[in-house]
């Protein structure tokens, strides 16, 4: 380097290494590039998980193996390898299970100070976040959703809702006031594979804020998180049979579902099965709320955010893979922005990384298990039997594993299987329309009725098309939100009862 | 040129899912070869800056040495894009460069920071800078102009201004912290881009708050939208408030995922800063050397 450089002042013009501004390319030049000019490098989640090779069934504040002597595997979605053996429980197990959960309501937890529940519950609740990077490793091990979604949406909002409960438990008589609330006696909960350990959490934790005692079973894919929440019951000191939890598949459920001794069923899953189970527990004395499927319709209007509106279609419909009851599988695009939404929505899904969950830079995990992604290749491929134009996006997939790339799908019609059936999967059915009048109509023309979305800059169409649709959230320009203090459930056949909220606390309470 | 509505429509921006958005681009965990290779891009796209009253032809001297060579040759590090002064310094640092420097003057002018100034004056202010050897004018709009529904003065002022640069680059500073909201933000981006922005600059870093991501995130869609109606690319420069590594390879982050790899080049990125450099560098090495050093080892600029 020269300290002395010349000292002529040079002209400001021709001077070679300056650029021409302002070159415009031809049409067809005006591509994005997404390439590898600056990778990531892999950034894996790396604090160890121990996982015990064989989980038994959590009875009455014990661990105990089943008396079926049955166990099944439960797989890593990403990897597929073993992670453990799981339980299955028989009907022997249920009932044990069921008569540990009535001992306790009866013994000591209806009697107990509503004070002294709420204490368990906030000691729950801390304990959980203090292991929430731990739960959070293995929810995404057992699960295959992002390390990044467990660990700053699934665990916060696990605890949140713990904590959110346990303020409840000694004001339930402001909660409803007048109406002496009381408890229902045993719950029997029954959870989807898409959100474990937080479904576990909206169910488990308002039924012993109300006094109740619970019977829970997670999903056969998915039973982790569950058992190591069991643990957190242990250590908070939880009295032996408060809560119980059976593993097992869908013989398991349907044990539960059917036995005498069980006051409430809740259940979160498909509409077939939330079929079955109404009709079992027609004609008994069980209380029931049912969480089922969704075909959500998200809106966007000409005069909505474009930018942020196409954000919300990414999180609306690749949130977890797609694995979401309320996901935003049918997005309706007023004619006038079409083009440029699907632009930009074409654009934006070659940047979602796909790949090993426990990398903190993956966006779309693996599918949640072999018959699942089979039922979404099912789906995909009728949609194009149908006429469908797919676009995905073009990433590498990992050789092992469960994997299915970011996809819509376009010029498809409301009579297509692809823009009725849920798929619970990474796939998107876009229409259009032209008119607000015509949005409402093609969104509310479904069985579902779960939730919606809507995006426009003007306060009163949203308040005008909020009121006109069939869904049981609808969120205007956002979507996938959540809140404990928020009640949530559907409509039609997505089922009845809320849950979160002062809604959902009364599902679990006797107030007449 | 004329304002024209066609060619660009300018959407609303919703607050509450940009801010979302360019806070999920912070999440992005950027390590080992990755961390390395980013920033030393970020020294390449750094127009190092010195703008105050107490500026010398000495300040502006240890200015362009640092931007030649920011540290030791072995790191591999480059040189910064440019230096950024003010235009009394600008024959200065052309002396201290030379004619064929790789790095770049850029210097404010249009009566910066405020720019409320006759455009007369502004306009001499320009040609000026440009005829001492500035490559670059940062200018500065008129923001009690455009704040006051002006917006076809503010376009007239740019047209002028860009003129007067002669061969020089043009950037324009929105200064997004007295637009306030981001849909003034995103019609000041669109409207200075039709005008003949070279780049678009968020702030002078005399206003509080300067460049932060959302803002950065809404002009560079406002760059998107302008790309694919006219095939221009145009460049971006957030400055002030970017302080530390940690946060500029966030920045990159949001350039690569929203405008992709095209934009990951001092061409069309920069990063206005001043503090910013050697903060880079003491990441630079700790990456290289496994251990970090005490601020004595990095020299100031």
């Amino acid at each position: 380097m020269k300290k002395k450089a010349a000292v002529t002042i040079p002209s400001p013009h021709g001077r070679a290494r300056l650029q021409p501004s302002r070159k415009a390319l031809a049409p067809a030049a005006r591509q994005l590039r997404f390439g590898s000019k600056w990778e990531y490098a892999p950034a894996p989640e790396t604090v160890p998980v121990k996982i015990d090779p064989r989980h038994d069934l959590f009875i009455d504040g014990k661990f105990v193996a089943p008396r079926s002597k049955r166990y099944f595997d439960s797989i890593n979605p990403a990897t597929e390898e073993k992670l453990s053996e799981i339980a299955h429980a028989g009907a022997e197990d249920v009932d044990a299970a069921v008569q540990a959960a009535r001992r306790a309501y009866d013994g000591v937890w209806s009697k107990m100070s509503g004070r002294d529940r709420g204490k368990y519950l906030f000691r729950i609740a801390r304990i959980i976040q203090e292991k929430s990077r731990e739960l959070a490793i293995l929810e995404t091990m057992d699960g295959g959703k992002p390390i990044k979604e467990s660990r700053d949406f699934d665990l916060p909002m696990v605890a949140a809702h713990f904590f959110y409960h346990a303020g409840w438990a000694d004001k339930l008589e402001f909660a409803f006031p007048g109406r002496s609330p009381r408890p229902l006696g045993v719950a029997g909960q029954i959870i989807p594979w898409n959100f474990p350990l937080l479904m576990a959490a909206w169910k488990i934790a308002p039924a012993l804020a109300c006094g109740n005692s619970v019977v829970l079973k997670p999903a056969e894919t998915t039973s982790l998180t569950a058992m190591r929440l069991a643990r957190i019951f242990q250590e908070a000191g939880l009295p032996a049979g408060v809560v119980n939890i059976v593993t097992g598949p869908g013989d398991t459920g349907a044990a539960l579902v059917n036995h005498p001794g069980i006051d409430k069923i809740a259940f979160t899953g498909s509409t077939d099965v939330g079929k079955i189970i109404a009709k079992s527990c027609a004609g008994t004395n069980k209380r029931l709320t049912l969480e089922l499927g969704g075909k959500a319709a998200n809106i966007i209007m000409e005069d909505a955010p474009i930018d942020q509106a196409v954000e919300g279609i990414v999180s609306g419909i690749y949130f977890n893979q797609g694995h979401v009851c309320c996901a935003g599988s049918r997005l309706f695009v007023q004619e006038g922005v079409f083009k440029a939404v699907i632009h930009k929505l074409r654009d934006r899904i070659r940047t979602l990384r796909v790949g090993n969950p426990l990398d903190k830079n993956t966006d779309i995990g693996a599918i949640n298990s072999r018959a699942q992604l089979e039922k979404i290749n099912e789906l995909v491929r009728s949609g194009k039997a149908e006429g469908a134009d797919v676009e995905q996006s073009s990433c590498a997939l990992p050789s092992k594993g469960y994997w299915f790339r970011p996809t819509f799908m376009t010029n498809i019609t409301m009579s297509h299987r692809v823009a009725q059936e849920e798929i619970f999967g990474p796939v998107l059915a876009v229409m259009t329309f032209r008119t607000p009048e015509e949005a409402i109509e093609r969104a509310n023309n479904t069985p579902y009725g779960l939730s919606a979305g809507v995006w426009t800059d003007k306060g009163s169409k949203i308040f005008k098309m909020v009121s006109q649709l069939r869904a049981g959230v609808v969120w205007a320009n956002c979507y996938n939100k959540f809140d404990p203090t928020s009640p949530f459930g559907g409509y039609k056949e997505s089922g009845f009862g809320r849950e979160a909220g002062l809604q959902g606390l009364a599902a679990y309470a006797r107030v007449d | 040129m004329t304002l024209s509505v066609a060619k660009v429509s300018t959407p609303t921006i919703d607050q509450v899912m940009v801010e979302e958005r360019a806070a999920a681009f912070t999440k992005r965990s950027i390590k080992a070869a990755a961390k390395l290779a980013g920033l030393k891009m970020a020294v390449a796209m750094m127009d190092l800056t010195t703008l105050e009253g107490k500026d010398t032809p000495g300040k502006v001297a240890c200015l362009c040495r640092k931007a030649l060579q920011p540290i030791e040759a072995k790191y591999e590090v480059p040189n910064c894009a440019a230096v950024c002064v003010y235009p009394s310094m600008v024959r200065c640092a052309r002396r201290f460069l030379g004619e064929r420097s790789p790095v770049r003057i850029a210097s404010v002018a249009t009566g910066f920071p405020s720019g409320q100034f006759p455009l007369r004056t502004r306009l001499e202010e320009v040609r000026r800078a440009a005829g001492d050897g500035a490559d670059e004018i940062d200018m500065v709009i008129d923001r009690g102009a455009f704040l006051a529904g002006e917006h076809r003065k503010v376009f007239d002022e740019i047209v002028a201004v860009k003129q007067a640069c002669g061969a020089a680059h043009l950037k324009v500073i929105l200064e997004t912290g007295e637009l306030v909201t981001y849909d003034n933000v995103r019609a000041a981006s669109d409207l200075a881009m039709q005008a003949g922005a070279d780049f678009i600059k968020t702030s002078t870093g005399k206003i509080q708050p300067a460049a932060t991501l959302p803002v950065t995130l809404v002009m560079l869609e406002a760059i998107r939208d302008y790309f694919f109606a006219t095939g221009i690319r145009i460049g971006m420069k957030p400055a002030g408030g970017i302080r530390n590594a940690k946060q500029s390879l966030a920045y990159l982050v949001m350039v690569k995922e929203t405008l992709g790899d095209d934009w990951l080049t001092p061409e069309l990125f920069r990063f206005g800063a001043s503090t910013l450099l050697n903060d880079v560098l003491m990441q630079i090495v700790k990456t290289t050397d496994g251990q970090y050093q005490s601020a004595d080892y990095f020299s100031l600029s």
